[in-house]
Order: structure tokens, then C-alpha cells, then sequence
């Protein structure tokens, strides 16, 4: 499998995504398999069955987070290839640049408790029929980190509707049995979203960070299975 | 020419920022104050000099980057640098 890991400045979790993809690479018998790291001012990409936009403060956060890497020279080009069909995985900053991209509705914003959370949350998986979640069963709890101010997820109500209408969302903040409550929303996102789908099923995005749970050192590894997910699916 | 622009949260949409600065008036005995709301104003200055033309920059400007129009309006004034 081809993978691209776009780098911002101010990414911080490029390498931990790649270390996560490698790793699930190497698993599954691809060995010597190691993604590209592409630099946001590239406007070429390589060859790739997989983008992955990490996590971080891209640009500082300026004037909103997203906002301006969401108009680097690469990201004409990772638009058009999400366009095409090629599966993108964008995380936590990368969620908030595909939202401000375009290739996902909605907007992540401040946190409703004006707060920075950086702590382990529960998320109930919603889908277990597309690329990036196969390794997963419906309506299981996982245990993913999630560091951000900026993710409580809005959207006006239509396109809420939408999203449930066309089983569009990925993971919601839940519960130890899976229960969809306000206690269990860290961020005042509408309905406990933490990861939609665009129309096709080819993008994610998501604000918990899967690659910060992918070794027993780590404290877990209910990440891992995202990356083999992907492995399996696009290799 | 130059524009200062205006950056404000749609009615209806949460601003937990401008709920905080609400209650901190409150503490500090504003008490008659409600309905506050946070937003951003940003100056640009433009080489075209026809207002029409600016105002089109301006627009496609707001649209594509200043403001995220999911969430946010944007108002501007234009006048002669």
C-alpha cells in the first residue's frame, strides 16, 4: 500500500501516523512499506491509496484552526485525488482541514468548555462496513486520546439530518456500555459526533487520534485496528 | 483602498467564548450587560483602486478564507488609503 502523510508546519502527529501506518503495513506482510512524508508546500503528490492529514496546530491555529492549510499548495491536489475516490484519513487538525477543504460539512469549533482536553475518551464505532473501520464491529466501545480546544463538532440542522439519514457518521462519544450521553460529550458536539464520513465513504475524518493507541507501552492498543483496517482494504 | 472587515457569529450559533466574557462583565458588576458575542475584525489593504473591483476582491476574499460562512458573517467598509 502507497501512503501519503501531509505535513504542515505545525503538524505533531505526522510521525506518530506514519509510525501507526508502517506498523500496521509491516503486520500485514508488507514489509519494507513505509508512507511519504509530503511537504504542505509540494504541490505534486505521489502515487497514493491513502492521505493522511495528522493531527497538530497547523499555521499556528490562525484565524481558525484549518483555515490556512486548508489552502496549502498540496491540498488542490489532495482535494482532487478525495474527489476521485482515493481514501483520506484526516485527524483531529486534519479533521478541522478537511471541514475548512471543503471535502467534509461542518466546522470544528471552540470547545463548549473553552477548554483544551488531552485525556482518553470512550467512542461507540457506528460503521463497521467501510475501509478505515472494518477491523471494528458495530456499536463497539473503544478507548481513543483526544487532545483539542477546538472540536466541538456543529453543523446546521439540515446537514445534521443528512448525516444521520445516510449513516454517515463514524464514532460518537459514549458511554462504558455504549450509550450516547451528554456526560460522555467532552466538547458540546452536536448529537456526540467524533468522526463523519463524506458522501462516498472515502473520507474521514475524526478529532480522537487512533495512532496514539497503537503499542501495550501506550496503555492500549483500540487504535491499531484502524490502520489495519486500511492496510487490508487498500493494500 | 482599504477595507476593515468584520467577523461575526450567525444568531443561533454557540459562543462559549462570548458566554465567558458575558459572565466576567457580570463579575465585575456590568450587570445590566446580555447577549455578548465574540468576533474578529481584520484590516486589509488593497492595491485596486476602483471601489467596485475591491469590493469584488473583498467578497471572494471573506468567501474563501477570511470568514467560514457555515458558522460566521462577514460585513466590511471600504475606503481610500
Amino acid at each position: 500500500m502507497k501512503a501519503s502523510v501531509i505535513v504542515f508546519p505545525g503538524s505533531n502527529c505526522d510521525r506518530d501516523a506514519a509510525v501507526a501506518l508502517q506498523g500496521a503495513m509491516t503486520a500485514m506482510g508488507d514489509k519494507g512499506a513505509a508512507p511519504t512524508m509530503v511537504w504542505h508546500g509540494d504541490s505534486e503528490l505521489p502515487d497514493s491509496d491513502l492521505i493522511l492529514l495528522p493531527g497538530g496546530f497547523s499555521y499556528g491555529d490562525y484565524l481558525r484552526s484549518g483555515a490556512m492549510a486548508a489552502h496549502s499548495p498540496i491540498m488542490r491536489e489532495v482535494v482532487r485525488r478525495a474527489k476521485a475516490g482515493t481514501p483520506v484519513l484526516g485527524i483531529c487538525n486534519g479533521f478541522q482541514v478537511l471541514t475548512e477543504a471543503g471535502l467534509l460539512p461542518g466546522v470544528l469549533m471552540r470547545n463548549a468548555t473553552l477548554r483544551f482536553i488531552c485525556k482518553d475518551v470512550l467512542l461507540r464505532v457506528e460503521r463497521d462496513d467501510t475501509p478505515f473501520t472494518s477491523h471494528y464491529k458495530q456499536d463497539q466501545v473503544v478507548r481513543f486520546p483526544i487532545a483539542h480546544k477546538d472540536g466541538c463538532y456543529f453543523a446546521d440542522a439540515g446537514t445534521l439530518y443528512l448525516l444521520e439519514n445516510e449513516n454517515r457518521i463514524a464514532f460518537r462519544y459514549c458511554e462504558a456500555d455504549g450509550a450516547v450521553t451528554e456526560a460522555a460529550n467532552p466538547n458540546g458536539s452536536s448529537g456526540n459526533i467524533a468522526g463523519i464520513f463524506n458522501e462516498t465513504g472515502t473520507v474521514l475524518g475524526m478529532m480522537p487520534h487512533p495512532e496514539r493507541l497503537i503499542d501495550p507501552a501506550l496503555s492500549g492498543t483500540d487504535g491499531i485496528h484502524m490502520f489495519s483496517s486500511l492496510v487490508e482494504a487498500l493494500h | 483602498m482599504k477595507a476593515r472587515i468584520t467577523i461575526t457569529l450567525k444568531p443561533g450559533v454557540l459562543d462559549p467564548q462570548g458566554k465567558a466574557i458575558e459572565g466576567a462583565l457580570h463579575a465585575l458588576g456590568f450587570g445590566g450587560v446580555e447577549g455578548v458575542r465574540q468576533g474578529k475584525f481584520i484590516e486589509v489593504e488593497v492595491a485596486e483602486s476602483d471601489p467596485a473591483r475591491a469590493r469584488e476582491e473583498i467578497e471572494r476574499m471573506c468567501k474563501q478564507l477570511l470568514a467560514n460562512t457555515i458558522i460566521e458573517n462577514y460585513a466590511y467598509e471600504l475606503e481610500a488609503a
